[in-house]
């Protein structure tokens, strides 16, 4: 029964409006001060962080506080998101994302302008500051980065010692060979963990790209093969070792109820030989060390078994990089606030990675890197007006160099759960990448 | 007081029915007439702004080549849905849907058994039905790492088959491809059965008392007041499960996303939708998935309602 009344369904019309309206209204208004008028920066500043962990035990707070000694009118306030990705993406679609956020690793470049403020021009800013290439476009710096990563291998000492492997291994076949030794002294541990079900560890084995080669173009001139998992290409020797290495049963019995958590405690406790991660674990499997009580120098960090004319190449480059958003009411706060946080923040050095300044020191975390006199190797940037290509090929495709899905298929078919074979999977890999380029480029 | 608005009152009377003469008090004649429709606006309001809004823009987003980020939305017409259906292994995942389609069959089977055997006067019967409804109150992802647990090797179950000496039988429960869409099923009967149950039980307990006690009398057995008071009597109920468990094989997503992503095998219509739009940021095309998978649960539904019409329980 529909109301007959005209007044009646005004009415309803009414409330329904009215009702919208207040929604609206909650997500409305606010206002702030751009600057001081000497210039100042002043106002409030939202701050999306993905570091959740460093927002619970207070740290940013006192971040927040050492930042107001300087700036003091300026209100810093913290939102930390535990699916930082995926979340901060999806309110990308609005104007509010904070105003100073880590931009997001699925923005391809050339939305970059769309998103987010300008920072300068990158040469200006190189002087200063390193890994920024990554997220420029048109010869403007859209992000800095908090900390520099490099790529190697997490192991315990105390495990390889025992197995009689002093040296590191040089070549993915000396890398077997020792994580065959490590099984041989003991069956109870895992040689190496692949972190299966996290699925995210799995994507720090493409951080090697460029290494093996040790050529800094490697992934633009990816963007131009049409079979980038040919014999002597860097994606064929990355994950031909993933392949041997599960395919000799040289990982964990069973893939697909491992734990990101749990591997820390368990490399700590010699349980766990070696984890393929980047630079930016090293400092929590110490800590996670120091909890076991064996202590922090158990844990030592390889480069990736490969090298070039007798040299370890390592890839470096920023982890999150800082941007401003472009709708932000208080971008010269913004600005202040990532200067601060890369310069006075001392944010890398507790984290242990690279400064992202040009002069920064190297952290004590990477002294085996040191020792090993490994080459550090920054991928250069995409040429003007190609920016975005490979991240086009990539989606276009859905190979997904950076998600967990094409390292599970060769997981799985190597252990022998898929039926698949390792020249199968790079063929079809091949294919799709050639598919993706022609649709990209067509 | 004007024969017309008695009038109108005498009508409103029928229509609202619920109201006693007396307590009526027609001021203008609107007010209260409009009452319902103000409180319905708002229920209204939130289903049309969180359900039927978002339908229709992702009918909208199926039509382009949206990466779920761009400024600009390509429409591309259906370009998206020609890309599904040529596409046969993105329609191969739904062979994993018949695992959980069979595994809810078990799951009405053993919720009908409990719900019939409660529904007598059993001891502890409340307790009982604390216990079988609890799994489903729990959060899923509790539950998934319940069951990860459960299944990783030397985990509870295999410690619980060493304990009866049967280690032959122990092995990957969710890295064996052959198996882990069972242990997966079998990890959802153990999460939903608890509602087929309470649901089975409402139907059982709204039967009235004098019945059995006329089917006791009458020298009838437990299973034969099963068989004809109870299962005539719970048909529409069975009919609603049965739908449900269509349309929910066809869409599970929460537990083998939590417990595997999706990996070695254990990939549904509807993790694979999610895959395509946040992981190979194709919104577009995932959109068109998700439209597709709506339209083949609207049809089974419709089928299903032509092939086994309702009808009528009259038990007198």
């Amino acid at each position: 029964m529909f109301p007959h009344a005209r007044r009646t369904r005004l009415l309803a019309v009414a409330a329904i409006a009215s009702t919208v309206a207040l929604t609206a209204a909650c997500s409305g208004g606010g206002e702030s001060a751009e600057a001081n008028e000497d210039g100042t920066p002043s106002g409030d500043l939202l701050v999306l962080t993905w570091r959740t962990d460093l927002l619970e035990d207070g740290t940013f707070d006192e971040y927040a506080e050492r930042f107001n000694e300087e700036y003091p009118d300026v209100d810093v306030e913290f939102e930390g998101l535990t699916d930082y990705e995926g979340e901060v993406r999806t309110r990308m679609n609005t104007d509010d994302y904070g105003d100073v956020l880590g931009v997001v690793g699925t923005v391809t470049p050339d939305q970059f302008p769309d998103f987010f403020e300008p920072l300068g021009d990158v040469e200006e800013l190189e002087t200063e500051y390193r890994f920024l290439r990554d997220k420029t476009f048109d010869g403007q710096a859209y992000g800095i980065p908090v900390v520099g990563n490099t790529q190697g291998i997490v192991y315990n000492k105390t495990v390889w010692e025992d197995a009689g492997i002093t040296e590191p291994p040089t070549t993915p076949e000396d890398f077997v060979d020792a994580l065959k030794a490590i099984k041989e002294n003991d069956p109870e541990v895992v040689p190496l963990y692949t972190n299966y079900k996290d699925g995210w560890p799995l994507t720090q084995w493409e951080g090697h790209r460029g290494e093996i080669t040790a050529n800094p173009d490697y992934v633009n001139e990816m963007a131009q093969s049409d079979a980038p998992w040919t014999e002597g290409t860097d994606h064929y020797v990355i994950d031909s070792l993933l392949w041997d290495v599960v395919n000799q049963g040289l990982t964990e019995e069973d893939p697909t109820t491992t734990n990101w958590e749990e591997s820390k405690s368990l490399l700590a406790n010699g349980r766990i030989g070696s984890m393929v991660l980047g630079s930016w674990a090293i400092q929590q499997m110490q800590a996670a060390a120091e909890d076991a009580g064996t202590g922090a120098d158990t844990i030592g960090y390889l480069p990736f078994p490969h090298q070039v004319d007798g040299t370890f190449y390592a890839a470096v480059g920023g982890d999150y990089n800082l941007a401003i958003n472009k709708n932000s009411e208080n971008k010269v706060a913004a600005r202040a606030w990532i200067d601060w946080f890369n310069t006075e923040s001392g944010y890398a050095e507790a984290n242990g990675g690279l400064s992202p300044l040009k002069e920064g020191p190297t952290p004590d975390t990477l002294k085996d890197f040191e020792a090993l006199g490994v080459e550090y190797l920054e991928l250069t940037p995409a040429p003007a007006g190609k920016e975005s290509l490979f991240a086009d090929i990539d989606a276009e495709s859905e190979v997904g160099t950076n998600t967990p899905d094409y390292r599970q298929r060769i997981v799985d078919a190597a252990r022998g759960a898929s039926g698949e074979t390792k020249d199968q999977i790079f063929d079809d890999l091949n294919s799709e990448w050639a598919a993706g380029r022609a649709a990209v480029e067509g | 007081m004007s024969n017309v608005v008695r009038a109108e009152a005498a009508g409103t009377r029928i229509e609202a029915g619920q109201l006693p003469a007396t307590a009526r008090k027609p001021r203008g004649g609107w007010g209260w007439r409009g009452t319902p429709y103000v409180f319905l606006a708002v229920p209204l309001v939130l289903l049309v702004v969180f359900t039927y809004l978002p339908v229709v823009n992702m009918f909208w987003y199926s039509l382009t080549s949206w990466d779920g980020l761009d400024k600009t939305k390509e429409f591309v017409g259906l370009d998206n849905y020609v890309a599904v259906f040529t596409r046969p292994e993105l329609f191969r995942v739904f062979y994993v849907s018949l695992y959980y389609f069979a595994a809810s069959f078990v799951q009405m089977a053993l919720a009908l058994y409990f719900a019939t055997i409660l529904s007598f006067s059993t001891r502890f019967r409340n307790l009982f039905k604390g216990i079988l409804f609890f799994p489903y109150l729990i959060n899923g992802v509790a539950i998934a790492l319940i069951f990860v647990f459960f299944f990783k090797p030397d985990g509870t179950l295999d410690s619980i088959l060493a304990l009866f000496g049967a280690e032959n039988l122990q092995q990957q429960w969710l890295g064996n491809p052959d198996i882990n869409n069972i242990s997966l099923a079998s990890t959802s009967v153990w999460r939903y059965m608890g509602l087929n149950f309470v649901l089975f039980l409402g139907a059982i307990q709204s039967i009235p008392g004098q019945l059995y006690e006329a089917a006791e009398l009458d020298g009838a057995s437990r299973f034969q007041q099963f068989r004809y008071i109870i299962a005539p009597s719970i048909k529409p109920i069975i009919g609603l499960s049965f739908i449900l468990a269509i349309s929910g094989s066809l869409a599970v997503f929460e537990i083998p996303f939590i417990m595997t992503g999706g990996a070695n095998g254990t990939a549904t219509f509807v993790i694979q939708t999610v895959d395509m739009a946040f992981e190979s940021l194709k919104v577009g095309l995932g959109s068109a998935m998700a439209v597709i998978l709506l339209v083949i649960v609207l049809v089974v539904t419709w089928v299903q309602r032509k092939v086994v019409p309702e009808e009528k329980v009259n038990l007198t």
